[in-house]
């Protein structure tokens, strides 16, 4: 049914998406084959095949838009005042990044873990899943001392970097040409 | 100076100091980056300041260029987010401009040389007319297809999509152009038809 439709020429966006499959050259031989049929024995599709084609044609034809005829000298003008900067992968450490991403899955795992390990499975009392999750005594955790000397180191390591970010932002600024 | 060079050529000169050389990429490349730049700006002059950019970006960058793919698609992927960015700031309305007095103003831009203009030039400035018709996203992907010639894959990497996406793009950039030159040009695609 459905194919008899597509093959009948009523839906007009499947025949323009299958012509202009056709057109670009994609589509299997038997899709081919069947468009092949289709322009040979129904005028609509024929008809819109050659409109699609000469269309075409041509978008194949459409001229470049050209820039101002000082382009090149006024980009290479302000390339004067720039750097080729280093490559991406000079600067970035692979072993940080994956330090990084073990250290948060650690924290995560270890977090999940934690939190699981609270859950009384033997406990019939509430049978849902997520009734047994709300009873997680997440403060117990959080008023640990070590989890708070954590914790502080990681806001100290935290106002740290950001220092770090904004007096490097601060020297870029200085070095770059105006 | 670098006339016949490879790209890849000219950037190892330029990598490795030779600065001028890239001269020959601007040359090269100015035409299609300028043309994309209008695609999404719809504006000679943002068209400029975007492509000019793309280009001084592209410099800075270019130790990161690996030539896993075409330098071409690598620039037009910096064109397409500088243009993004640009749009952005300056909070341009990117919908569809299908509105009479744009009409009027793609239509007054080459008003005067209509006359005596020869059959092939008044057809390619119609596409161009009508491409500058539709919204930034469509006249984009028809740029990259038909002018820049990307594959659809790599139009896939420099719009960030998958090619099944960038496919169906392409095919509703296609009936929108079709349907804006039937409605604009009316006579003259009556014509081609024939």
């Amino acid at each position: 049914m459905a194919n008899e439709s597509r093959n009948s020429g009523n839906d007009t966006g499947g025949m323009n998406d299958r012509l202009w499959e056709y057109i670009d050259g994609n589509g299997n031989a038997p899709e081919r084959s069947a468009i092949e049929e289709l322009l040979q024995s129904n005028a609509e599709w024929k008809s819109r095949y050659h409109e699609l084609l000469e269309l075409n044609k041509l978008m194949q034809s459409g001229e470049l838009e050209a820039p101002s005829l000082r382009f090149t000298k006024n980009v290479m003008e302000k390339i004067v005042m720039h750097h080729i900067a280093p490559a991406t992968k000079s600067y970035i450490n692979k072993k940080v990044i994956w330090g990084l991403g073990i250290f948060f899955i650690t924290l995560f795992v270890g977090f999940l873990v934690y939190g699981l390990g609270q859950i009384d499975w033997n406990d019939t009392s509430g049978n849902n899943f997520g009734e047994k999750l709300t009873n997680i005594n997440v403060n117990k955790f959080f008023s640990n001392t070590w989890v708070n000397v954590f914790m502080m180191i990681n806001v100290m390591l935290g106002l740290f970097l950001l220092d770090n970010y904004f007096s490097n932002k601060r020297k870029a600024f200085r070095n770059e040409p105006f | 100076m670098s006339t016949g060079q490879s790209d890849n050529e000219i950037i190892s000169l330029v990598l490795h100091g030779n600065q001028q050389a890239y001269a020959g990429l601007v040359d090269r490349y100015q035409n299609y980056v300028f043309t994309l730049a209008l695609r999404i700006t719809k504006n000679r002059e943002d068209a400029e300041e975007v492509a000019q950019d793309s280009f001084i970006k592209a410099y800075r960058a270019l130790a990161d260029f690996r030539g896993g793919s075409k330098f071409s698609t690598w620039l037009y992927t910096i064109v397409n987010n500088t243009g993004i960015t640009f749009l952005r700031k300056k909070k341009l309305d990117i919908q569809s401009l299908d509105n009479e007095s744009v009409f009027a103003m793609a239509n007054n831009r080459d008003s005067g040389v209509n006359a005596d203009i020869v059959e092939q030039k008044s057809r390619q400035s119609m596409v161009n007319k009508a491409i500058a018709l539709l919204a930034p996203d469509d006249a984009e992907v028809i740029t990259l297809f038909y002018q820049a010639e990307q594959s659809l894959e790599e139009i896939a990497g420099i719009l960030g999509i998958e090619t099944n996406t960038a496919k169906v793009r392409l095919h509703r950039a296609r009936t929108r152009l079709k349907e804006k030159m039937e409605k604009h040009f009316a006579q003259e695609v009556k014509e081609i038809y024939q």
